[in-house]
């Protein structure tokens, strides 16, 4: 049993937008690069050129259709990896200390050489976030980029979230909410960002903004105003043209 | 509680960066390469290049697993057994550059056109069609015809530019936003990119895919529109917008023409004896040439009873025909909605107007003291285009934006340099052969007439593909989908040699694959194969490999050096103008080399004259040579870059011109002055500053040509008129398709099909996180994309008693497969697809043979055929679009049943002996 910091320092996380993320899979795989050759044990991929490839991700995209009563199908894409949690069950639960969060910033880490991989983690984790290595058996997780946020081997614009640097919609921020001014706070604000799963009690830091409202164009009738014809034939047309050019 | 453990949070990154430009798909977006040991460790966007930012996608940060690939080839090989069976043995370089000239040689000297040389998904055409010219064949192009052909030329004649590569939407600008069936992959990230900045203001963005996925996923509103009849739902808005006078009549006047004058007898436009279109003057009533200083062209005059191009425009689009009501049907989509959105686009674009305080100069010398806005924007890929009414599509898009007055003005869609550029200064093709001597041009160009088709003598197609024939005048990008076919059944002439690069055309780049593998193991009578010699160039051991004669291996992209040039399909931005290098950042593990070398080295054993020098050695040492030292004209080469001191893109080559390239991260840019930002076709700021950086030879200024005349002429001939008279059998199909102003017909696969029997439309795309067949074989993507069910649209999965996983039977009127199917809601209802070439042939790309790529994945290009079927008359029509031969990919109609689960999805192909060892088990990536 590892006990969870009462508050941490800074309280890093991302903020992901769901009205804005395509799908795309950027962010996944930016990750397994960075961190396979990063902290601790490579990110093993098995039965790479198989029958069933598996390997250790630990960012991956969901795609839910979201089927209203009432109007036109949706489809929403929904990247999810550890949201580095206030009171992570995932610590709590941990037998060898291994799963711990940090007092200066939050963020949710396996310490590899203590982790005996029985996977409990894994199980208390309610959101999945967590994939145990099939061939390190330890359990792996988002680091945050704890090794690139505080790289100074890295540009400073460079210091964020492999994931965060190569989204290319910009539906990743890396932030502190513990700051009311950063811009992940502000867009919690702006946007309504929401909990995963809130009745789980897990205090997510991680936020996800909801897709915004979608097909609300609605069907216009025949009177459309906007659209009032300025003539109907050809011919009457022109004469409404000739009107107009004389403007110009 | 223990304390936190020790973490070193600044840990090395890498020994060094080296920034190339990606290959994994055609984005071209500038990556740093972090090197480890000499090893590649981290591939990351690039944040100073024009095209990505330092954004990447999955692909680019998956490039790793492309240079690890156990299918890379490994040395070249020699076909030892039959063709298809995958049987080679490894051959020296020297060896095989040998072979290869003992075939190519005396085709060259006694009948060029014998080789038949098209590359695929080439990034380097402007120098693979400079080798080819070289060589003397006329049968070279790239893989445009069967990809968006439709898009490109349609855009190049009515505005002088079209989609992705020739310009985009003004990002920062635009307030509305509709993207007409773009698949996911196109064009990767500056279209996220753009998509994020408007979704940071919340701008609107509209999707108009009867698929649901991707950027339609997130676009606000979603119109699900039926495969094929984009065409008439623009059309629609295009009556709606008229008829309500939403239109911008200022700029139509001043910049298109739509004030000239068309010849009532002839249907061409008028024009001066210097061959300049005439208007009316609305002030002085005269009849001047379009660019007299000081006029305003009048849009309604007329001139001895010869009317301008708007009023046959208002006579054709005003018509019932098109509104709301009499498209809603077909389009299935409401009338309602079709208004809708026709009144949102005319708020937008007029009601949401503003203005840049920025002067600036028009071609007539007419000062504006603002630019004004239209913040409406489009952008559209195959979904229309792919289509054998695709060219007419894309022309009626551009119309729209055209008649808004969206086009080079905030907000709007903006070109991106070189273009615009009209078609009337593009080459025209050319297709004179001369034995032992080079091509009398460029193989591919713009027709402006039938004085302008590759034909012979005797009336016959002059091309393999049958490129800028009657059967299909406009082809610019040629017809790759065809070459095989035609080769094979002899029509119109047999070929010695096949020569391809990245071409799969043995599996996913071919229609009817079954067919194709036919045609190149098909032997004549006396046992010698129809097709006698297959060249091919490969990284990967892909399907084809297995039916070529001789492999060229190829590096990969990070092992080589390449330009992305100017001359070519250039990378630039609105605002710049730019191109940038690949260069070998690791060294190749094996006997491979890079193509473009290749053909170098080549081009001098069969003594090209643009390949040798004075005494007849080879000229370019590889293509990095080439790259610095070739001059298309003097002070004019594959790079715009360092080559002079105040850096206008012109000069005489610099041997360290690479190296500064590599210094700069990869890319040469130069930024488009402010008052040159927008109307660049009629803006002499533009104009000047095109001509100084060695875009254009003077300043071209030009008007949209929403009446395309060049159509006029070929429907012309089809009356009757002229002295190059088409077929018989093709007069009223040149007479309807080749309308100069835009028209819609049905796909013709619908007209030949029973559409109560095939009710459904069948279409596939590419993934975002996988482009073409490449990303199959990688580690990484493929456990993102392994599989690819055939998604089924809800009310289909219920009224077959259908749940994801069962399988079906897909038929068409060319052929039959069997797959697993999912359901998906956001669906056309009358439309099925699944994702472009995930499945796999056993024994290919070093996959395990029970890979489910293999064993669930498929192809629709079994249902598709290159041909439309037999009418009866003896004669072979092509499944592309009349105008362009685009491939008509999307019209393929479709019936599926219920079927038990197969063992595998059918039809099965046996298993290629494959060419590489099988892959690892077990990857460890950054294991040190």
């Amino acid at each position: 049993m590892t006990t969870l910091p009462e508050k941490t320092e800074r309280k890093l996380g991302l903020v992901i937008d769901l009205d804005t993320c395509v799908g795309c899979h950027a962010c996944v795989v930016s990750c397994k690069g960075w961190n396979t050759e990063n902290y601790g044990a490579p990110l093993a991929d098995v039965d790479a050129y198989g029958k069933n490839p598996v390997g250790t991700f630990l960012n991956r995209i969901h795609s839910y259709e979201v089927i209203p009563e009432e109007g036109t199908p949706q489809l929403v894409h929904f990247p999810k990896s550890c949201l580095h949690c206030e009171d992570a069950p995932c610590v709590t639960v941990c037998p060898t200390g291994a799963s711990y969060k940090r007092y200066e910033d939050g963020i949710v880490l396996v310490n590899e050489s203590d982790c005996i991989g029985c996977g409990l983690c894994a199980w208390a984790c309610p959101y999945g976030a967590r994939e145990m290595d099939s061939v390190e058996k330890v359990m792996k997780k988002c680091t945050l980029c704890v090794d690139r946020i505080y790289n100074e081997n890295l540009e400073p614009d460079d210091q964020i979230p492999a994931c965060v640097r190569t989204c290319p919609a910009g539906a990743r921020h890396f932030g502190d909410f513990n700051d009311p001014e950063s811009q992940v706070s502000k867009l919690v604000t702006e946007r309504g960002g929401i909990d995963l799963m809130p009745e789980q009690e897990t205090k997510p830091v991680n936020k996800y903004l909801p897709p915004r409202p979608k097909d609300t164009l609605e069907e216009i009738d025949i009177l459309a105003p906007l659209l009032k014809p300025v003539a109907e034939k050809p011919d009457t047309f022109i004469g409404w043209l000739n009107k107009q050019l004389d403007k110009i | 509680m223990k304390d936190q453990p020790y973490l070193d949070t600044s840990p090395e990154v890498s020994d060094e960066i080296r920034k190339p430009t990606c290959y994994m798909c055609a984005c071209r977006c500038g990556i740093n390469v972090h090197v480890k040991n000499n090893k590649v460790s981290y591939i990351e966007g690039n944040k100073d290049h024009p095209v990505n930012k330092g954004v990447l996608c999955a692909k680019g940060s998956a490039g790793i697993m492309q240079i690890n690939a156990p299918s890379r080839l490994n040395s070249p090989l020699k076909r030892v057994g039959p063709r298809g069976s995958g049987e080679f043995e490894e051959i020296t370089w020297e060896e095989a550059l040998n072979l290869a000239t003992t075939w190519l040689k005396p085709i060259r000297e006694k009948y060029p056109e014998k080789l038949a040389f098209f590359t695929g998904r080439d990034q380097s055409q402007s120098f693979t069609s400079f080798w080819a010219q070289n060589f003397g064949t006329p049968n070279y192009a790239a893989h445009g015809g069967f990809c968006s052909v439709n898009m490109a030329a349609a855009g190049i004649y009515t505005m002088g530019g079209a989609f992705w590569e020739f310009g985009q939407p003004d990002w920062e600008h635009t307030k509305l936003f509709m993207l007409f069936g773009v698949a996911e992959d196109h064009d990767s990230n500056p279209i996220k990119m753009g998509i994020g900045k408007l979704k940071a203001r919340g701008a609107r963005i509209i999707g108009i895919n009867p698929i649901r996925t991707g950027y339609s996923a997130v676009a606000d509103d979603w119109v699900g529109i039926t495969p094929g009849t984009d065409g008439l739902f623009i059309m629609s808005l295009i009556h709606l917008l008229l008829k309500a006078g939403k239109i911008d009549l200022a700029y139509l006047s001043q910049f298109t023409n739509a004030p000239v004058l068309v010849d009532n007898d002839t249907g061409l436009l008028l024009k001066d004896k210097n061959n300049k279109e005439l208007v009316i003057d609305q002030k002085s009533g005269k009849l001047v040439t379009y660019d007299t200083k000081n006029i305003s062209p009048s849009l309604t005059a007329s001139y001895k009873g010869h009317q301008t191009v708007f009023y046959h425009m208002i006579d054709k689009y005003l018509s019932d025909e098109f509104s709301p009501e009499s498209v809603s049907e077909r389009t299935g989509i409401k009338a309602g909605k079709i208004r809708a959105i026709a009144t949102e686009i005319a708020r937008v674009a007029f009601e949401e107007s503003f203005e840049i305080a920025e002067p600036w100069t028009d071609f007539r010398g007419k000062k504006h003291e603002t630019m004004i806005a239209r913040p409406v924007s489009f952008h559209a890929m195959r979904g229309i285009s792919a289509h054998s009414n695709g060219f007419q599509t894309c022309r009626a898009l551009h119309v729209l934006q055209i008649i808004l007055g969206t086009v080079e003005v905030p907000g709007g869609f903006r070109f991106k340099p070189p273009y615009p550029k009209p078609s009337s200064i593009h080459p025209k093709p050319h297709c004179k052969v001369t034995p032992g001597a080079p091509l009398d041009g460029p193989h591919l160009g713009f027709v402006h007439g039938p004085e302008d088709l590759c034909l012979k003598q005797d009336g016959s197609p002059a091309r393999i593909d049958k490129a800028f024939t009657w059967e299909n005048p406009m082809s610019a990008h040629g017809l790759m989908h065809m070459v095989i076919s035609n080769a094979h059944a002899g029509d119109p002439y047999k070929i010695d040699t096949l020569f391809m690069y990245m071409a799969n055309m043995s599996w996913n780049s071919s229609m009817n694959t079954k067919g194709v593998i036919k045609m190149l193991t098909d032997t004549t009578d006396s046992g010698d194969y129809v097709i006698p010699h297959i060249i091919y160039s490969d990284a990967y051991s892909s399907e084809m490999v297995a039916y070529a004669d001789l492999i060229l291996p190829d590096t990969t992209y990070l092992e080589r050096h390449d330009c992305i040039s100017l001359l070519d399909r250039p990378i630039c931005e609105a605002d710049a103008v730019a191109d940038s290098i690949r260069w070998p950042v690791i060294k190749p593990d094996r006997d491979v080399r890079g193509f473009q070398s290749v053909l170098c080295d080549l081009g001098a054993r069969l003594k090209l004259p643009g390949f040798i020098d004075d005494d007849g050695n080879a000229k370019f040492k590889d293509y990095a040579d080439y790259i610095v030292n070739h001059e298309r004209k003097p002070g004019i080469g594959p790079l715009a870059g360092w080559r002079s001191k105040s850096d206008t893109g012109k000069g005489p080559p610099n041997q360290k011109q690479l190296e500064l390239y590599i210094k700069n991260g990869g890319f040469w840019t130069k930024h488009v002055p402010k008052n040159a930002r927008y109307y660049k076709p009629w803006n002499l700021g533009y104009q000047n500053w095109a001509v100084e950086t060695g875009l254009y030879n003077s300043p071209q200024p030009y008007l949209f040509s929403l009446y395309v005349e060049p159509m006029r002429k070929f429907q012309l001939a089809a009356m009757g008129h002229g002295k190059q008279q088409p077929p018989e059998h093709l007069r009223e199909r040149i007479l309807t398709s080749m309308d100069p102003l835009p028209i819609w017909y049905p796909p013709f696969e619908e007209t030949v099909t029973d559409n109560d029997e095939f009710t459904l439309h069948a279409l596939t795309q590419r993934p975002m996180a996988m482009y073409h067949s490449w990303g199959t074989q990688n580690a990484w993507l493929r456990q993102i994309h392994g599989v690819n069910p055939l998604y089924v649209p809800s009310k289909l999965m219920k009224s077959h008693s259908l749940k994801d996983g069962d399988w079906v039977r897909l038929t068409s009127i060319h052929g039959t497969i069997t797959v697993p199917v999912a359901e998906m809601a956001a669906l056309n209802e009358h439309t099925v697809w699944t994702w472009n070439a995930i499945g796999k042939r056993r024994g290919t790309w070093a996959l395990d043979k029970n890979a489910p790529e293999a064993t669930k994945g498929f192809l629709l290009n079994h249902l598709i055929h290159e041909l439309l079927p037999s009418k009866g008359d003896g004669l072979r029509w092509s499944n592309s679009d009349p105008i362009t031969g685009q491939a008509a990919w999307f019209d393929l109609k479709v019936k599926l049943e219920k079927v038990k689960p197969p063992s595998s999805s059918e039809p099965v192909f046996q298993e290629i002996k494959s060419p590489v060892e099988p892959g690892p088990n077990i990857i460890l990536q950054g294991q040190s």
